[in-house]
């Protein structure tokens, strides 16, 4: 192992910032991060044993105790829910003979649940190892448990339980004419660089992670600041869940995404730039790097660009399982390989982002679409949209509807028209925007896709009316209170609170005042927390009250209060422990008074 | 003196420190006297609580005791209040919670140093304790919450005589900011 870690770190130029990357392949390799690994790592980045431990704990995807030879995780998206996810991971289980969160005996297989995985429209999906497993079924799961209990090599697995599917439905604007690899900046130069910014910024293009903040004026700003050092980052950590089309660009569509942070990296004047890309997509670490290489080739990347004097080239950073990685502060403070906890803002990363120096963090579709605009003008991209949202929304669609996929449409589009387009029928609502984003009912069906009605990053999960909305809020709210990063206390400790309220209800135990508790506490979280998660992670429970208050008060039953939890069960290990099981020893749930 | 206030107080998983601070009032402790009864409460010594006004705990849920004593309060007390970090939070004895309760009672009854004739207590007399110390508002339903630990005096006078003078009882920040 000591050999291994040094030519590692060596491999980083032992260098802090790489911490994560290290980690990811020890984590790869030894299937946990020992101790030993730890000490030795602290010598060779010249960094604390704490701070190394820290970054463990905080992805999801590391580990300080062994997990199995095959680390599997199942997605645990509400799509995957939908699809059955339950019953499959109960038969895994059995298949399996490990229990989800544990290591078998033998340390040849653990199980754990995961957060969305991004492949909603081909689930109940998982990940062995890291890369991606789509559309599990029985006869599936037979086939993997048969391929674990043999101790076959991930490399030597059938290709097919790997496949990833596109699911293209309905190209557009964007999708229907991806430009010639190199078009974009041959027209930027062609141009000029500065028309071309101008070109962006007349066509109006906004962030497409879902904020909305002009792109041109992003880019403007960053090539105001003084600093000589710049930096482009393509933020495709995708961790909304029910958002998948950045795995379809970036599988399909890669060339012209590096060509947008080329693109903005030739008209800021920097450098050098990084694909933040989220350690679910694993799978298309290798063929990213190949065009990465096939881009230097053809002089679109690395020294002289084009010839005409520019350097710029891009690494790949993987992520490790970590929601919060997506807010762009957060996302910097992870490519400088440390815990993904979200700074202070302002300063804003254009400003002060990677290394202190400006930086420009864009959506991958963002950069997408900029390439395109460089090629093909403002106006042809502008006169798609509405007024304030020009341009189109590559949609992910997925949950009830008979084709889910990747969905094009001019913003302004109405909600009815992509429902009827997918196939959706005896809709109960639709979650727009993903957990974070708003739940809007049957009735709001004529609202609009655009930043001024329904602001999206662009997941929409679709549920018809055999679903329960409280499985939805449920599952939101245990989400949210798993990615929250612990830095500030309306988050973490607001989280967990809102989630053992939320599952008091669930379960049954409500009763009159406890729906006012959960609004109340939601507004808290909401109103206090530091950053985009706490911020928004009460939506699902504040949207769905505002629209169906009565199915709240139909849970509550109907007594003053009861305990959230089994309260003669709470003296099950004493009673056993003493020996007991008299009258005394009991407690009824609720008093008499109640 | 028919019109005074009945209030009930007790310590449950406490350390009567909020009792200790609800006599901080000082002096004006006399005029407390001549607008409130005091029920069942540490300071009577009257041992079950009547009808009352104003049911203050103190402590968080650590056995069935505590439960029963909690809802003896609720059924008696028109206003029930959580007084004190360890009845909102558990506090200090809510540590435990982080111990099974199993290397508890085996530390202390079992395997601890100089423990003789070592057995788990098991008296139909002694209460049983919970899995883990509890909020009081995770019990039974709580209409205010006495923040602090403890909580100031002028905590107790400020919700006292917002109650006596027919006020919604709010504290003041001042007097909940700790920093």
């Amino acid at each position: 192992m000591k050999q291994f870690i040094q030519d590692l770190a060596e491999k980083h130029n032992n260098q802090a910032k790489q911490l994560l990357q290290i980690l990811r392949e020890i984590q790869s390799r030894y299937h946990y991060i020992p101790e030993q690994a730890i000490e030795q790592l602290a010598g060779l980045l010249a960094i604390p044993r704490t701070r190394i431990i820290s970054v463990v704990e905080f992805y999801s995807f590391l580990h300080l105790a062994p997990r199995g030879h095959y680390e599997l995780l199942i997605s645990d998206c509400i799509a995957d829910h939908m699809q059955d996810k339950r019953s499959l991971t109960d038969y895994l289980v059995d298949k399996l003979n490990v229990a989800v969160g544990a290591v078998r005996e033998d340390g040849a297989v653990s199980l754990d649940n995961t957060s969305c995985t991004g492949m909603c429209d081909q689930g109940p999906a998982g990940m062995v190892n890291g890369y991606a497993l789509t559309r599990l079924d029985r006869s599936r799961i037979d086939r993997i448990a048969d391929l674990i209990n043999r101790r076959e090599p991930l490399a030597a697995w059938p290709a097919d339980l790997f496949y990833v599917d596109d699911n293209i439905v309905r190209p557009g604007l964007l999708l229907k004419q991806p430009i010639m690899q190199g078009a974009a900046l041959r027209s930027a130069f062609k141009r000029g660089l500065k028309e071309t910014l101008a070109e962006i910024d007349q066509s109006g293009l906004r962030g497409r992670g879902g904020a909305g903040f002009k792109t041109a004026m992003k880019w403007a700003f960053c090539a105001g600041e003084a600093q000589s050092e710049r930096y482009v980052v393509c933020n495709a950590d995708e961790g909304e869940p029910g958002t998948f089309k950045d795995r379809v660009l970036l599988n399909s569509f890669a060339h012209q995404v590096f060509e947008g942070m080329t693109l903005c990296a030739v008209i800021i004047g920097a450098r050098q730039g990084f694909l933040y890309l989220r350690g679910e997509y694993l799978h298309l670490y290798d063929q990213l790097q190949d065009i990465l290489d096939q881009r230097r080739q053809a002089g679109l990347l690395g020294i002289n660009i084009l010839r005409e004097g520019l350097d710029f080239d891009i690494d790949i950073h993987l992520g490790a399982g970590a929601y919060i990685c997506g807010e762009e502060s957060a996302l910097i403070e992870s490519l400088e390989g440390k815990a993904g906890i979200p700074r202070n803002r302002p300063p804003y990363p254009v400003t002060q982002g990677y290394l202190g120096q400006p930086t420009v963090v864009n959506n991958v579709e963002t950069f997408f679409a900029a390439s395109a605009i460089a090629v093909n003008g403002a106006d042809w991209f502008a006169k798609a949209g509405t007024e304030k949202s020009q341009g189109t929304k590559i949609l992910s669609i997925s949950g009830d509807c008979a084709r889910p996929g990747i969905y094009e449409y001019a913003f302004g589009t109405t909600v009815q028209t992509l429902l009827n387009e997918c196939g959706a029928r005896n809709v109960l609502g639709v979650q727009i925007g993903g957990p974070s984003g708003t739940f809007i009912s049957s009735q709001e069906f004529d609202r609009k896709l655009a930043f001024e009605d329904l602001a999206t990053g662009g997941s929409v999960i679709i549920f018809n009316e055999s679903r329960d909305i409280f499985d939805i809020v449920h599952n939101f709210t245990h989400f949210f209170a798993h990615e929250s990063c612990g830095f500030c206390t309306p988050c973490r400790v607001g989280t967990s609170l809102l989630k053992k309220q939320v599952n008091k209800i669930y379960e049954g135990h409500g009763s009159a005042g406890d729906v006012a508790a959960l609004e109340e506490m939601g507004r808290l979280i909401k109103g206090y927390s530091h950053c985009g998660l706490g911020q928004t992670a009460a939506n699902p429970v504040l949207t769905t009250l505002e629209r169906y208050p009565e199915l709240y008060q139909n849970k509550l039953k109907k007594i003053s209060y009861e305990p959230g939890f089994d309260l003669d069960g709470a003296l099950d290990i004493a009673r056993r422990l003493a020996q007991r099981d008299d009258a005394a020893a009991h407690l009824s749930q609720v008093g008499d008074h109640d | 003196m028919a019109d005074k206030i009945k209030v009930a107080t007790v310590s449950l998983a406490g350390c009567f420190g909020c009792h200790m601070s609800l006599l901080d009032i000082d002096e004006r402790l006399l005029q407390l006297a001549d607008l409130v009864a005091f029920d069942r409460s540490p300071i009577t010594d009257i041992k079950r609580c009547t009808e009352c006004d104003i049911g203050l705990i103190e402590g968080g849920v650590c056995n069935s005791e505590n439960v029963h004593t909690l809802r003896e309060f609720r059924k008696h007390c028109k206003i029930l209040v959580a007084v004190g970090a360890c009845a909102i939070n558990g506090g200090l004895p809510g540590y435990r919670n982080y111990i099974p309760l199993e290397e508890c009672l085996s530390e202390s009854y079992l395997d601890g140093i100089g423990v003789e004739n070592p057995q788990i207590p098991s008296d139909p007399e002694l209460p049983l304790l919970l899995d883990k110390v509890y909020p009081v508002h995770e019990v039974v339903k709580i209409d205010y919450f006495l923040p602090g630990c403890p909580p100031a005096a002028d905590v107790f006078w400020k919700f006292l005589t917002d109650v006596l003078d027919g006020r919604d009882p709010s504290l003041p920040y001042e007097l909940i900011h700790y920093d």
